[in-house]
């Protein structure tokens, strides 16, 4: 622009407004589409609306609450131990996850800690329900995208540690397993060496994917500086889990926080990323879940003995109080806010789920992106239908 | 003339229409079922239909007749006529297509000078069916997925011509069968025990045409207009029961049918090297040669629709403006400097 | 212990910043730290959180309705006359003086503490919005207003978040009954249905342990 002269530049600017003019003569009405809820991109029964402009996103909102099943109400006219078996099916693929932090809420009121052996086992079943839940995500990231291969490979991984998870809690997708005070039952036996050699084929499948699916250049092209998330704006949202960490923010509550959990037992490295990107943030997961396998055998090996549940009165009358448990789920944290006026059941429960808020910046990101952009941001955000309507 | 017995002109029409229905459908129910259902779910370890028949061989005519006993829905606002038109546009430029395949020396259905010319021009009306296929459905999905599609498909046309172009410059000649027997007859370097395909010389052709023709059947990397997990099914979506099998049927055997023709232009068609028999041009063919040919082109064709599954069932797909910027910036490009390379290199040697 | 000093130190960062609208705090030693602020102070008290005390990551923002359930836990026979209950309103932690309580936690990823803020919520049923402070309150204070009925000034679109437009009611509210307890309080009567023929046997109203 510099190295024109007048004449060019009159010229330059005569063609700006001659292409001015033939826009708002050929102003055409934006198309709105609805995706979902009944879709075959999103995880479950979400509605975006999207106002289009050929195919480029000027306005989008999701719709959230086509499943809302009134958890917060269900849970005061129910007992802890109720609430438990309800609370499964909030993030129903990692759902050991969620039971964690209310029981762990709970035992805070109460004043119990788990024996160790219990908070061993239970932190082994958190990062299997990590494990299960990443594993399946990253096989739909390659649906998502077109990539029809490698969901397979997904599920059929993940049966194996389905099939762990069931050999010790009766339950593959609702375990129900976790107890005030600790577990229902201690692990069976075999399920050690089972578990060691079900984490070995799940690092062969990470490594399947990142061969298969993040090394594929149209991947990669798909996927770089798409949805961009600066630290500034993920942390105003609250997003967490993998999606905080892709934008660069060093922050997971299993290294950062004192819980009655195993995690301070065991190294591992957190991993983060500074683009904050979809790819950011689908790396991420990758290599969660690899460290996930490599937490689970560091907890084998330090298992220790002892009973798996602590002495606790037969029926639970949880003293008055308030309480705040989050973990570190699989989707982003989740927290659960207990408070309890000395009944066998909750007062009032405030389920903090991840997905709630990492869904809530969808509208302020879906702006200006084109329509396959839309399902990679989302299928990058990565979220479950029953985390965010509760 | 072949055969002892002389045919009259509506037997030799009979048997062109029945040939061509076979040429069609057979390879269109073979890919179906060998790649679709069983190769796609070996690499995905499962098993693929095992019920019907043995080992779900009889699974395509439970699908055929699934859907030939469905309802036959329109929605209200489609435009009706045009609706049911769409589909039977794209099939019948399949069989278009087929018409100047040659499947032996003899075994042919027309032999056109210009057939090269004639094949390239018809592949183009399948565009028109799915244009009209999103547009007549009153459906947004329809009608983005009508739109991309319509992109996309006049965008690699150019690519699959230009790659083309380099064979006939080789070959010297746009009659199929002619180019045919230029590549069984040919040597490379004097020597004449593979005869002279193509595809040796003309790799980069080749690479340019497979590419091309993987965006012509919107196949992944570049199924954006039936993008499946954004469109549900593209322009595909208000159709069901038998128009939706036309278009299933469609997409395979088109896939079949431009194999056939990468097959003849790149992989020397339904000759083996005349050299091995002792040809030296068309007339000294045998006559059995017009019954192995097509088994021949059977084989090549399959071969290569392997490959176009092979990276389907891979491949994630394009989105459509790195799709677009893949035909504009690269594809022709590349073309256009093969056939130079070609046109160089064809007067020097 | 480190954790005290950090809590004491946020609540004094905060008492510094706010002044007599920090009506009430209880910090847990190693745990957690409660506060309460003036309920037209909530706005000052969100920037007082996110400048002052450093606390960048939001958590969630939601209310309290302190009114004991009329309906009991829903395990009341319908038959038998209702027991009297108890319905004094008693706050939790640094106390309050309203039925309905504002709550929310933001975090800090750097020094890994959280507060928990509430504040009273009067009889007109309006707080501030927090969107300035924390853009992702929005969608907070959306499921409060529909579950609460409690208004947001400035916030730009306060409509439902979960529930279909017309809903009336808000269903968090003690006195917002669950209607699946009322239709059959727990444990639940079991009918038996005789078999064609029987003579109709007497039904268990006893559906088993809790």
């Amino acid at each position: 622009m510099t190295m024109l002269g007048d004449r060019q530049r009159l010229a330059y600017i005569a063609s700006q407004a001659a292409d001015a003019r033939l826009n708002v003569e050929l102003e055409t009405e934006g198309m709105t589409l609805n995706i979902g809820p009944q879709h075959p991109a999103t995880h479950g029964t979400l509605r975006i609306i999207c106002r289009l402009d050929g195919e480029q996103v000027v306005w989008a909102e999701p719709s959230a609450g086509y499943m809302h099943r009134g958890y917060e109400k269900l849970t005061e006219v129910r007992t802890f131990p109720q609430v438990t078996s309800l609370v499964n099916r909030i993030d129903w693929l990692g759902s050991f996850a969620n039971e964690v932090p209310f029981i762990l809420a709970a035992e805070k009121l109460m004043d119990i800690e788990a024996p160790p052996r219990a908070q061993h086992i239970r932190t082994i079943l958190f990062e299997l329900s990590r494990i299960a839940n990443v594993s399946l995500f990253l096989g739909d990231l390659g649906v998502q995208l077109g990539a029809i291969t490698p969901v397979f490979m997904a599920f059929r991984d993940r049966e194996y540690v389905l099939n762990l998870i069931e050999s010790a809690t009766g339950g593959r997708f609702h375990p129900n397993f976790d107890r005030i005070g600790g577990l229902k039952d201690d692990l069976p036996k075999g399920w050690i060496e089972e578990t060691r050699s079900v984490m070995r084929k799940l690092r062969t499948f990470c490594d399947e994917i990142d061969d298969l699916l993040f090394g594929n250049e149209i991947f990669q092209s798909r996927t770089r500086g798409i949805g961009v998330i600066p630290k500034d704006v993920a942390l105003q949202y609250g997003l967490s889990g993998p999606n905080l960490r892709a934008s660069g923010v060093d922050y997971d509550l299993r290294r950062d926080q004192k819980i009655a959990m195993a995690w301070d037992k065991v190294d591992f490295k957190v991993w983060t990323h500074p683009d904050g990107d979809s790819f950011a943030r689908c790396w991420v997961r990758l290599q969660e879940t690899r460290e996930a396998t490599l937490i689970v055998e560091k907890l084998l090996d330090t298992l220790p003995a002892g009973p798996v549940m602590a002495k606790v009165p037969r029926i639970i009358k949880v003293p008055e109080g308030e309480a705040w448990v989050s973990t570190e789920n699989p989707l982003g944290e989740m927290g659960y806010y207990v408070v309890s006026k000395g009944d066998m059941g909750p007062f009032r429960v405030k389920i903090r789920s991840a997905s709630f808020n990492n869904i809530s910046i969808v509208p302020w990101l879906l702006r200006g992106v084109y329509v396959p952009d839309v399902i990679t941001i989302l299928a990058s955000l990565y979220f479950i239908l029953g985390d965010i309507d509760r | 003339m072949m055969l002892a017995v002389q045919f009259p002109y509506w037997a030799q029409s009979l048997l062109r229409v029945l040939g061509g229905l076979v040429a069609v459908l057979l390879p269109a129910g073979t890919i179906v079922y060998l790649f679709l259902f069983k190769m796609m779910s070996f690499m995905q370890s499962r098993l693929g239909p095992m019920e019907a028949g043995p080992y779900g061989s009889m699974q395509l005519f439970a699908e055929v007749g699934k859907w030939l006993q469905k309802e036959d829905i329109m929605p209200e606002k489609a435009d009706h006529s045009i609706f049911k038109i769409a589909p039977l546009i794209v099939l019948a430029s399949t069989f278009l297509l087929v018409a100047v395949v040659p499947f032996g020396p003899d075994a042919l259905f027309t032999n056109f000078e210009t057939g090269v010319f004639y094949a390239l021009a018809v592949s183009s009306v399948s565009v028109l069916g799915i244009l009209i296929a999103g547009w007549s459905s009153a459906n947004k999905y329809s009608l983005l997925g009508g739109l991309r599609a319509a992109g996309q498909l006049i965008a690699y046309e150019l690519p699959m011509v230009l790659a083309v172009v380099g064979v006939v410059i080789q070959a010297g000649t746009m009659n199929l069968q002619q180019i045919v027997v230029a590549q069984n007859a040919g040597e490379i370097f004097g020597w004449n025990g593979l005869g002279n395909p193509y595809i040796l010389t003309q790799f980069i052709g080749f690479a340019v045409f497979m590419i091309a023709v993987q965006a012509e059947l919107t196949q992944a990397p570049f199924d954006m207009p039936v993008a499946e997990s954004e469109l549900v099914s593209g322009y595909m979506t208000e159709y069901s029961g038998f128009r939706f099998l036309i278009f299933f049927i469609a997409e395979f055997a088109t896939a079949g049918v431009f194999a056939l023709i990468a097959s003849v232009l790149f992989l020397g068609g339904w000759g083996i090297p005349f050299s091995w028999f002792g040809w030296n041009n068309i007339d000294q063919i045998d006559n059995w040669m017009n019954i192995v040919g097509p088994l021949i082109m059977f084989t090549k064709m399959m071969g290569l629709v392997f490959l176009i599954m092979w990276i389907r069932f891979s491949y994630p797909r394009f989105r459509e403006d790195q799709l677009q910027r893949f035909a504009w910036k690269v594809l022709i490009p590349v073309s256009l400097g093969n056939i130079m390379l070609t046109a160089v290199l064809k007067v020097v040697f | 212990m480190p954790g005290d000093a950090l809590r004491e130190r946020a609540v004094d960062q905060l008492r510094a910043e706010l002044g007599d609208a920090l009506i009430d705090t209880l910090v847990k030693p190693g745990d957690d730290v409660w506060v309460r602020v003036r309920a037209d102070a909530w706005h000052e008290a969100g920037i007082a959180l996110r400048d002052a005390v450093g606390l960048d990551y939001f958590c969630f923002l939601s209310a309290i309705d302190w009114m004991p359930s009329p309906f009991g836990r829903g395990e009341d026979d319908p038959t038998q006359p209702q027991a009297e209950r108890d319905m004094t309103i008693r706050q939790g932690y640094t106390g309050g003086e309203t039925r309905f309580q504002l709550f929310a936690r933001a975090c800090s990823t750097t020094l890994h503490f959280g507060v928990t803020i509430k504040a009273d919520i009067g009889d007109d049923m309006t707080m501030p919005t927090w969107i300035p402070c924390y853009t992702g309150a929005n969608w907070h204070e959306r499921e409060a207003h529909e579950m609460f009925g409690i208004n947001f000034a400035g916030h730009p679109d306060l409509r439902n978040m979960y529930l279909p437009s017309g809903f009336e009611g808000h269903p968090m509210r003690k006195d917002f009954p669950l209607l699946a307890r009322m239709v059959k309080p727990w444990p639940g009567i079991v009918d038996v249905e005789p078999l064609p023929g029987e003579p109709a046997d007497s039904p268990d109203a006893d559906g088993g342990e809790s």
